[in-house]
């Protein structure tokens, strides 16, 4: 009876999540609100690639806002390609005048379909290149965190720098449709919210998979004794780099919906403190776990909105105090309060039939 | 069970220079397949080092070949993927993964993608095989860090049993473990050496009595004595070394 129930938990609960994203979140929250949650949504599906390469892979991804920020800019290029017309040039650039051609690495996006494949290739690529160079040399722990970090902080000022041809700090904003409907109508910008939820579930489901799989095991393994793998004939940089590009894709897919749904991408928006707070909510939801990093996500970003309206200038403090309490005494995150909960139960059992 | 041909294992001329440290010093050496052969010799002789260096570990000059395979050079998977296996002095296994987790993944080296990608379906016969003959089957589902000391290392000797390696090298299998368990593991080496080549580290000299077939003592980087464990017992320049060291013969336990 309790395998059964264990084993139809997680279906029963991924219904339930489909209900709150699709039925219940559309008819409780104001169009404003519901925009809201579309951002925190997009962290979340960020969180499910970190649960899948920290909370699994032992990899520490401090810089994921540089492949959300490359999925991202995809996407807004084409979008502000589209907004210009055929021919035309994005506003930013007559604004400046200092563009007076395309530049020939914009031109490719005006086409939706390689903008729609840049934005899950161009991450994965990016982080298959890193992750084989860093990898191979077994960079790991903290360092590998450090460097994660330098190359979303590298990104965030390369954009700022190419003031002309990236919009600067800036960044890319402004845009009116998305694949040919009017991001001002407010039913377009719902149905983009659908497409979120819907990326998220799926992308959840995704990783659940990954996790249960053997590869799901073998990257356990790999986490806790790394050398020890190496003695069983695998190489345990290409186990790691398998998780790191996926957890890259889904970064990039998070940034390129974030565009349509929030209207903007900017260095400040995937620089060092982005990409911290990325990893914050998943740590505080507790990052081995896919539901566990995406309620953390979405709850952090919440609190973020309501109490930065409340004391603007409080928020960071709270949020470093809250990382702080969480990876000091639940390392595990909420997530492990759940099992915290059985694991005492079945001792009470124990010992009551013993 | 094998099919493969069973091969020499041919170390020559090895040398292991750690910082001007010389830990292994010009050691030549053969096991044939069948062979339980042992190696002992004082703390610092240098054993652990001659293992490091035939599994890819520690860099090292010289020659080491098993079969038609010079092994220096190649990374610790490659040398693996040939057929050789080891272990650790302190157990080393996925803690958190259970009994059943740790063998799939020592028998899957080979896996592609597809395969890696789904959930495991069943217990594969070669990890049954494996469970059964070290004797874990009953706690197959217990995560590997709850078990004691001498069940982890069986458990070592299992994953080793899945990879199907050729050549095991085992070091200090029988560490910390009770006298039943000793025997227990020295039975189970017995049996499972008959089609492979396994050499042991060991300070245990009761153990190595009672299961060695040929003896290598090493010595501050050289081979000492090689042989029988009665002409090994027997050698002068031995005993003199044991009794230099430990002020105790050769035949007694040293080093516990």
């Amino acid at each position: 009876m309790t395998d059964f129930l264990h084993r139809r938990r997680a279906p029963a609960g991924y219904a339930l999540a489909a209900v709150l994203l699709f039925a219940l979140a559309p008819l409780l929250l104001s169009d404003f609100r519901l925009g809201q949650f579309a951002r925190y949504l997009c962290i979340a599906i960020v969180a499910v690639g970190i649960a899948l390469a920290w909370g699994r892979g032992g990899m520490l991804v401090l810089g994921q806002g540089l492949f959300f920020g490359v999925g991202g800019y995809a996407m807004a290029m084409h979008m502000k390609l589209a907004d210009a017309g055929p021919g035309g040039l994005p506003d930013f650039m007559l604004l400046y005048g200092t563009a007076d051609a395309l530049p020939w690495w914009w031109e490719p996006f005006r086409s939706p379909a390689v903008a729609l494949a840049a934005v899950l290739l161009l991450p994965m690529g990016l982080a298959a290149v890193i992750g084989w160079f860093v990898f191979r040399r077994r960079v790991r722990g903290a360092y590998f965190a450090i460097l994660s970090q330098a190359l979303a902080a590298a990104f965030a000022i390369l954009l700022i720098g190419q003031q002309a041809t990236t919009g600067g700090s800036n960044g890319l904003t402004d845009f009116q449709g998305f694949f040919g409907y009017s991001l001002l109508d407010p039913v377009n910008r719902r149905t983009v919210y659908f497409v979120i939820a819907a990326t998220l579930l799926a992308l959840m489901l995704l990783t659940r998979q990954i996790f249960h799989s053997r590869y799901g095991e073998l990257l356990v393994a790999v986490r806790d004794a790394e050398e020890r793998v190496r003695f069983l004939g695998y190489d345990p940089a290409l186990v790691k780099l398998a998780a790191y590009v996926a957890s890259a894709g889904m970064a990039g897919v998070a940034g390129a919906l974030f565009v349509p749904a929030v209207g903007i991408i900017s260095p400040a928006l995937i620089g060092i403190v982005p990409s911290i707070q990325f990893v914050i909510g998943a740590a505080i939801g507790g990052r081995a776990s896919v539901v566990g990093v995406v309620l953390g996500a979405i709850a952090v970003a919440w609190a973020q909105t309501v109490l930065s309206e409340e004391f603007p200038s409080a928020w960071t403090y709270f949020q470093g105090g809250l990382f702080v309490v969480v990876i000091a005494f639940l390392p595990g995150g909420i997530a492990s309060l759940w099992q915290l909960a059985t694991r005492r139960r079945a001792r009470t059992e124990a010992v009551t039939a013993a | 069970m094998t099919t493969a041909p069973l091969n020499d294992l041919e170390i020559s001329g090895l040398r292991v220079t750690f910082d001007g440290f010389t830990a292994v010093d010009g050691v030549s050496l053969r096991v044939g397949p069948g062979d339980l052969r042992f190696l002992i010799g004082p703390n610092g002789a240098g054993k652990t080092t001659l293992v490091d260096a035939v599994t890819g570990l520690a860099p090292a000059t010289g020659s080491v070949r098993f079969g038609p395979e010079e092994l220096l050079g190649r990374p610790v998977h490659r040398i693996a993927r040939l057929g050789i296996g080891r272990t650790f002095q302190t157990a080393t296994v996925f803690e958190q993964l259970t009994v059943l987790q740790n063998l799939d993944i020592a028998a899957g080296a080979g896996r592609g993608p597809h395969t890696l990608l789904r959930r495991r379906r069943g217990i594969p016969d070669e990890v049954a095989r494996a469970l059964d003959a070290v004797g874990l089957t009953a706690v197959r589902d217990r995560p590997a860090g709850t078990l004691a000391h001498g069940q982890k290392q069986w458990l070592e000797i299992g994953m080793l049993l899945v990879q199907d390696v050729q050549l095991m090298l085992l070091d200090e299998p029988v560490a910390g473990m009770s006298h039943e368990e000793r025997e227990h593991t020295g039975q189970l080496l017995r049996r499972i050496g008959r089609d492979r080549t396994i050499v042991v580290i060991e300070h245990d000299m009761d153990f190595m009595r009672t299961f060695a077939t040929s003896v290598t003592v090493l010595h501050a980087g050289r081979v000492l004595s090689e042989g029988t464990v009665a002409e090994v017992r027997a050698d002068p320049r031995v005993q003199e070394v044991y009794l230099g060291e430990t002020a105790a013969p050769a035949g007694a336990e040293v080093e516990a």
